[in-house]
């Protein structure tokens, strides 16, 4: 029903719009086609101008409404860099902006036509052609100076002792592994995924790095302060790992990984309070369409202290040890514990 | 009595013949059981399988045309979901079925939507539609030629096209639904059948679509370039052309040399999807299944997708570049400020946008110093839009300005250009790209840049020469309620959405109340639905305005309506097959001489006085 007459409103108003725009073009052919022009000359020329004025105030007013919605602080070092460069952008770019809005609008309305004034004849000044293709030069060498001094920083190597997690992407999900106490992930290949048999990454159980590696699905978690090194891949088609409020984003290949690394700032419960938001969470989203769930694709991050993460890890339970309880050396003594990950969650 | 019904057979048959040109654009076997009666073979080679490059232009508007309402529509129906997630609207399940089950667009049918979407509107209507369409009527015009170099390849460029347009339209109604994996059909997702449905014979019919479409591509581009290159009138030497044909001639280049790279491209995709190759594919586990794929890159299918999808973003600008230029000059009445640096900062743009392309690859995983490269020629393309925005501003700049809604889209042009231009400064810089890619500020930018100015760049074309197309005048105040309520909307919606961008919203997501970090928008969502259905609307007015003006608008009856220097004014008021009745004008001076030595325009067609200044 409401459908019905919206349509019904939008035909009427373009019926009573087109008789309108019919009627005035009789009009100025009756009072004279030039008098009709001239006069529809000042009312656009006015209404530019004053599109120019209220633009600009919506401008300003749509910034007001909406800069407290923009993720607030940057919870990662090279996030606050990455801000950074934002700003001088932003700054330069809105002076640009500004100039260039006012000259078109205002000579618009300033040179409107009119019977006193004839055209100035100006085909060209290569002294102004020279000036601005060297300022929009120099600016431009600013900034490329500033974003590569950035992206080096953003893009180099990861320190030392940096923690390592992968991240790999499915269909529609996340899944982690961490190396274990020996720091090293263990070799893997696609062909030996098995999620039956508990071995959803395609660890090789021959390789003794594996046997200490940990995975989980959907949460991971780091420590504040401390360098990560994210290393990452894709199973099926090509997702991207886009952190918001880290500020950053690498696409999840499959066949080929990739690697970021940042260093968190600020826990997860530090983040619930900058942002006021008691139910703060640090998400994953997928950022490379990838299918049908492409929307959904959602993972979580908790950041906590070095404390709180060496208690978490310590419940967990090696993959190897899942997928072989034979060979767990805690599996006879504790038996009736829970078993910590349950890897053959598929979530779709 | 005998001849007043002459006049109204003659009319009658008139009518029916125009009406059959907007039905022969669209379906060819439609015209086929109407057209067996008398004027068969006459009306067949006049209107259908024309040869004439200003029909050609004309079919090519108005299929673009056509596919325009499509790709808005489609665009109106996702925006419903982002501004209304959840709430259900039954009437799309009557239309759609199972694509909007409860009345609710479905995931599968929203991704169907937004690719069919992109393709729509960046391949159909703002290439075939734009330069299509004003490459062929504009070049043999403006620079003095009767037709193009070969008609037939011209015809065969439309008819390809349509083939194109029928396959495209095909896949739209098949059970398994259209290619729905964004616009840019990144592999793997859009080379396995088993990961998304529209992979299946969707997506098949997607990559024949656009080989048909890029075979027209070529023949149209080739057929351009070797007109301009030899066919100028006595007189037009390549820098007395009009800006336009510099702009038209300059896309033909850039789509001759990078399309066939996006074939190549899909001809691999095709061979991964059927005959098990693994160029794009590796390491791949979908929905349980281990495929047998190793040492493919995914990546790969993206540099050669950007080496023409970059490209492509100033195959859709140049031309609305071109005729932004011949607009503002010919209605400030004041010559185009600096041509020959129009002309060096077109051609700049043309080199550096083949230069460019790994800029949408900046998280792929690509080298950071291959990155920093693509970082500084990007903002490198930067200086000679630059140079063309402060040479339209210094056209403008103490000119005696005539507000035509041609002019009007064309300073609307320049605006959302600025606007676009220097949100594409942010993305083009790795940096903030790390943090802004594939999010609703991408969506933003390139919305503004590439497709509201394009089109605004299309509609200032179409309202400028609509009188030497059919002889009649659009209605001139649904031109200016067309041009504002698009250029305030325009902004409305898309400069709001940086915002959501900054907030780090990714591209592609209907639904974002699942989400903590990215659901503080919903009004702003609803707002934005809300005007873009508005301006759907008023786009839907000006196609009444276009076709009824065909037929009903008022009639030219000045050859030269604006007062133009350029030679498409100096033939007839409805030219036939051939242009000019006797012989070709001969050019003498630049198409430019507005205002000089006090009068208002001097044709290019007349000589160089004696006491002329020179410039």
């Amino acid at each position: 029903m409401q459908t019905f007459f919206i349509v019904a409103i939008l035909g009427l108003g373009f019926l009573i719009t087109f008789q309108i725009a019919k009627a005035s073009e009789y009009v100025a052919v009756l009072r004279g086609e030039e008098r009709a022009r001239k006069q529809t000359n000042k009312v656009n020329a006015f209404m530019l101008l004053a599109f120019l004025i209220i633009g600009l105030i919506g401008v300003y007013y749509c910034n007001e409404q909406l800069k407290g919605k923009i993720l607030g602080e940057a919870a990662s070092d090279h996030g606050v860099l990455i801000d950074r460069m934002l700003y001088i952008t932003i700054a330069l770019t809105g002076i640009v902006f500004v100039i260039t809005q006012v000259a078109l609008f205002w000579f618009s309305f300033k040179y409107q036509e009119s019977d006193k004034r004839k055209a100035f004849f100006y085909p060209h000044n290569n002294k102004l052609e020279l000036i601005w293709t060297v300022i929009p030069a120099i600016a431009l060498t600013i900034l490329v100076g500033f974003g590569l001094f950035y992206w080096f920083k953003i893009t180099g190597d990861a320190p030392k002792d940096s923690m390592i997690v992968e991240v790999t992407g499915k269909q529609f999900g996340w899944e982690f592994r961490y190396p274990g106490k020996d720091g090293i992930l263990g070799k893997k290949y696609f062909k030996k995924v098995d999620p039956a048999n508990n071995n959803p990454a395609g660890q090789l159980w021959e390789d003794q790095a594996n046997h200490d590696d940990i995975f989980m699905e959907q949460e991971m978690h780091l420590v504040v302060n401390k360098p990560v090194k994210l290393v990452i891949g894709a199973k099926d088609v090509i997702h991207d790992v886009g952190l918001a409020h880290f500020r950053m984003k690498m696409d999840a290949v499959p066949g080929t990984p990739t690697t970021m690394w940042f260093t968190p700032r600020f826990t997860t419960k530090e983040m619930a309070e900058k942002t006021g938001k008691p139910n703060f969470t640090y998400e994953i989203s997928c950022d490379q369409m990838c299918g049908q769930g492409h929307w959904s694709m959602r993972g979580v991050i908790v950041v906590e202290t070095q404390e709180e993460f060496d208690a978490w890890m310590a419940q967990k339970k090696p993959q190897y040890f899942v997928a072989n309880p034979g060979k767990d050396p805690k599996a006879k003594a504790d038996t009736a514990t829970k078993q910590p990950v349950a890897a053959v969650v598929n979530s779709n | 009595m005998k001849s007043s019904f002459h006049g109204t057979e003659a009319k009658q048959k008139n009518m029916s013949e125009a009406i059959n040109v907007q039905h022969g654009a669209a379906h060819v076997e439609h015209h086929d059981a109407h057209s067996h009666g008398h004027h068969k073979e006459t009306f067949v080679s006049k209107y259908i399988f024309s040869m004439d490059h200003k029909t050609i232009a004309k079919q090519f508007l108005i299929t673009g045309i056509i596919w325009a309402i499509v790709g808005g529509l489609f665009s109106v129906l996702f925006r419903l979901q982002l501004g209304y997630p959840g709430q259900s609207f039954p009437i799309l399940e009557t239309f759609f079925g199972n694509w909007a089950k409860g009345g609710q667009i479905q995931p599968e049918f929203y991704y169907a939507l937004i690719t069919m979407h992109g393709t729509v509107l960046v391949f159909f209507v703002l290439t075939a539609g734009l330069s299509g369409t004003f490459a062929n009527f504009l070049i043999p015009l403006q620079i003095g030629a009767r037709d193009m170099a070969s008609p037939f390849l011209n015809m065969l460029s439309y008819w390809f096209f349509f083939l194109a347009s029928v396959v495209m339209i095909s896949s739209l109604f098949i059970s398994t639904g259209p290619a729905s994996g964004g616009w840019t059909v990144y592999p793997p997702l859009s080379a396995l059948g088993q990961a998304s449905s529209g992979s299946k014979l969707g997506m098949d019919l997607w990559i024949v679509s656009m080989a048909l479409f890029v075979v027209s591509s070529l023949l149209g581009g080739l057929n351009y370039i070797s007109t301009i290159l030899n066919l100028r009138t006595k007189g037009m030497s390549m820098t007395r052309m009009p800006l336009t044909i510099w702009a038209l001639f300059f896309t033909a280049v850039l789509g001759v040399l990078s399309f066939p790279v996006l074939l190549s491209g899909l001809i691999l995709l095709l061979f991964d999807r059927n005959l098990g190759t693994s160029f794009y594919l590796s390491d791949i586990v979908v929905n349980g299944e281990i495929l047998a794929n190793e040492g493919g890159s995914a990546i790969l299918f993206q540099h050669l997708f950007w080496f023409l999808g970059h490209p492509e973003v100033y195959i859709i600008l140049l031309p609305a570049m071109g005729m932004v230029s011949e607009i503002l000059s010919v209605n400030s009445r004041k010559p185009i400020f600096g041509y020959m640096a129009m002309l060096g900062s077109l051609f700049a743009i043309t080199i550096l946008a083949f230069l460019v392309w790994a800029h949408h690859m900046f998280v792929t995983g690509l080298n950071p110093f291959l990155g920093s490269i693509f970082v500084l020629l990007t903002l490198l393309i930067a200086v000679p839009s630059a140079i063309k925005v402060f040479n339209w501003l210094t056209t403008l700049w103490r000119g005696n300005i005539r507000f035509t809604p041609a002019t009007l889209f064309a300073i609307g042009f320049v605006s959302l250009f600025i606007s676009g231009g220097l949100t594409g400064i942010f993305l083009g810089n790795s940096t903030i790209d790390i943090h802004l890619h594939d999010t609703m500020f991408v969506v933003a930018h390139f919305h503004i840049v590439m497709g509201v100015a394009s089109m605004f760049g299309m509609f200032a074309g179409i309202y400028h020469w609509f009188p030497k197309m059919f002889g009649r005048y659009l209605n001139s105040t649904l031109g200016y309620i067309h041009f504002w309520v698009t250029m305030i909307g325009s902004y409305l919606i898309f400069w709001p959405m940086h915002y959501q961008g900054l907030a780090g919203i990714p591209r592609r997501y209907l639904d974002k109340r699942g989400w903590v970090s990215f659901n503080d928008f919903p009004e702003l969502d609803k707002m934005i639905t809300i005007v873009s259905i508005i301006v759907f609307a008023v786009q839907l007015m000006f196609v009444f305005n276009f076709f009824y003006s065909i037929f009903k608008g008022r009639k030219v009856t000045n050859p030269n309506p604006w007062g133009a220097n350029t030679l498409e004014w100096t033939t007839p008021l409805r030219p036939g097959h051939g242009n000019w009745d006797g012989e070709i004008p001969e050019v003498h001076r630049w198409a430019y001489d507005y205002g000089k030595d006090g009068r208002e325009f001097i044709p290019q067609t007349e000589p160089i006085g004696e006491n002329e200044s020179k410039h």
